[in-house]
């Protein structure tokens, strides 16, 4: 945002008022969020719907979208790539009937999904995008992102005990505790590519991992940053209720989980702030151990390299989006208990070693330096 | 000049939601909705602290608070039916009893908050980092309350998992479902006996079964 505080000074510096500045950067970087979430969904949606389909050896929605309809009665009737297909789910979530039910608490459950999209539209305003291009540089931005993921567990919380329905009670209460205790590996395997950068701000750590051939990348730090790398992933999967980690929402379990009694434009808050915390942890995970916006190219003046950068960010975010995707199409799902005891037993005394071999590794290096 | 008026209309935007969210917490009937109220509350005085240029602090309050010790609140809640199931006044009739203590405690506390003066900006400059200068104290000057700290978590975590240990809540009933099948099974050995003792048994242990269930549905 301050890039753009810049040039609207340069543009409007005379005529307006500094905060008048400051006050019409903030709306623009709002305005942009506000766009570009839900046109990042409807995108993934799209990409998970043909994927998912491919994996399964068939071909996902064919029947909207750009492409040529071919009028013979043969077998490519339907050449179509089915890129309208987000525009039509859209079109069908608007107008389902809205349901509340009777006897739970209307307001909670009417509350319930704003408060779950609110987080993830709150961390889109700290990741950068591309070579500063972030909407605000916080001085803590990893612990922000962490903590602000946290709100939306209570969320999930409210709207399974809202609907006044047993299975949602339950799919609500194992989600919760899923979440919370995943957080605590994910938490703790942050803690290295900020041991590594020594700074919690985001835009450090991107700067920090600036290399020729990406050899600087926190994920090549072997061994430390290659096992935090594959920590951090594994505990975002769980903190998504992403396969193989959702049994929480999984249809064969427990019908719908925590969104059972929603329908219509409520559901459709739950599944856009669940795709955009997908994104986002690709996102994050991209660029506290990928580089981030770094990539060859980047070190051009002007546009072009703002161009690059952009472009290497949303490359390695969506990389990892497909592995997601492919892990999704694969593999089977964990049961609770087997969840609870991965996350206890096994990832937390892992990563808990991790932080303490990263901090002793930084300590004798920079002793060794002078 | 503009500076100070976007301060203030932030203080008062943050102060009045953390004050309106105290009073609905001790105000509103339903103790869940109550329980929302604390982390909208939270939230405001991670604002506040944001004002005051401590983000670390900020950040670790929302973190901790509406993270964790909420939803341990809100799990909590959920989990006593009996606090569900009714709504819960908060005025009881002893307001001749609690009014004046509470008078009282706001005679000690208003004046120490009236003569202090309390300042929007930090007074000395924050260092740049700030979270590395507390990093540092945490480490050097304030250890010994750290490591206490440290330790005091360790025993909570330690007591909580001794007091939900499993095998406390079932073993008594545990033990006398199995002396009771024991001796239905010593019966059904032996073979003569007469009807009425063993459908006695059996049907003492499947009368025993079922309020064993029972019990455990409602401990749940």
């Amino acid at each position: 945002m301050d890039l753009l505080i810049q040039g609207l000074n340069k543009l409007l510096g005379q005529v307006w008022p500094d905060w008048a500045v400051v006050l019409l950067a903030m709306v623009i970087v709002i305005t942009l969020i506000f766009v570009m979430a839900p046109l990042t969904f409807m995108l993934l949606t799209w990409v998970l719907r043909k994927g998912i389909g491919r994996f399964a050896d068939r071909m996902g929605p064919n029947r909207t979208g750009l492409g040529r309809f071919n009028k013979e009665r043969t077998r490519q009737r339907w050449p179509l790539w089915g890129l309208l297909q987000p525009i039509a789910d859209g079109v069908k979530m608007f107008t389902k009937e809205d349901i509340t039910p009777d006897k739970g608490d209307k307001w909670l459950h009417r509350i319930a999904p704003v408060a779950a999209i609110v987080p993830a539209m709150l961390v889109f305003a700290v990741i950068p995008f591309g070579k500063n291009l972030l909407g605000v540089d916080l001085n803590v931005g990893v612990v922000y992102v962490v903590a602000v993921s946290s709100i939306s567990t209570l969320a999930l919380l409210i709207a399974g005990w809202s609907s006044n329905n047993k299975y949602s009670l339950l799919g609500a209460m194992r989600t919760a505790a899923q979440m919370v205790s995943y957080e605590v590996p994910m938490a703790l395997s942050l803690v290295v590519p900020v041991l590594f950068a020594g700074s919690l701000s985001l835009n450090q750590i991107v700067q920090g991992q600036a290399s020729w051939l990406g050899l600087r990348w926190y994920i090549f730090y072997f061994p430390l940053g290659t096992l935090a790398f594959f920590t951090y992933f594994i505990s975002a999967l769980a903190e998504v209720n992403h396969t193989p980690f959702d049994l929480p929402e999984a249809d064969s379990e427990i019908v719908a989980g925590y969104v059972t009694e929603y329908s219509g434009m409520k559901f459709a808050l739950f599944f856009m702030g669940e795709f955009m915390n997908q994104f986002l942890v690709c996102a994050f995970a991209t660029v506290l151990f990928l580089g981030g916006w770094q990539g060859p190219g980047v070190q051009l003046g002007g546009v072009l390299g703002y161009l690059f950068s952009v472009f290497w960010f949303f490359l390695k975010t969506f990389s990892l989006y497909l592995v997601m995707l492919w892990i999704r199409g694969t593999w089977p799902r964990l049961r609770v208990d087997q969840l609870m005891n991965f996350a206890w037993k096994r990832l937390v005394p892992i990563t808990l070693g991790n932080v303490l071999v990263s901090g002793v590794a930084v300590i004798v290096l920079s002793l060794l330096k002078k | 000049m503009e500076q100070n008026l976007a301060l203030y209309l932030a203080f008062f935007a943050l102060a009045g939601l953390t004050l309106a969210s105290a009073l609905a917490v001790v105000a509103l009937r339903n103790l869940l909705h109550s329980a929302l109220a604390l982390a909208l509350a939270f939230i405001g005085v991670a604002g506040l602290y944001f004002l005051l240029q401590a983000e670390f602090l900020a950040v670790v309050q929302i973190l901790l608070y509406v993270g964790a010790v909420t939803i341990l609140i809100v799990f909590a809640i959920m989990l006593t039916r009996r606090l569900m199931q009714q709504q819960l006044f908060q005025f009881t009739g002893k307001w001749w009893l609690a009014a004046p203590l509470a008078l009282l405690l706001m005679a000690l506390i208003g004046p120490v908050v009236w003569s202090t003066s309390w300042l929007l900006r930090p007074k000395e400059a924050v260092p740049a980092n700030a979270t590395a200068a507390l990093g540092e104290k945490l480490m050097t000057t304030y250890a010994l309350p750290f490591e206490i700290a440290s330790v005091l978590l360790l025993v909570a975590l330690v007591g909580a998992i001794v007091v939900a240990w499993p095998q406390r809540d079932r073993l008594p009933v545990v033990e006398e479902l199995e002396r009771k099948v024991a001796q239905a099974r010593a019966g059904w050995g032996k073979g003569e006996g007469n009807p009425a003792g063993r459908e006695g048994s059996a049907e003492d242990v499947g009368g025993e079964e079922q309020e064993t269930r029972k019990k455990g549905q409602r401990e749940r």
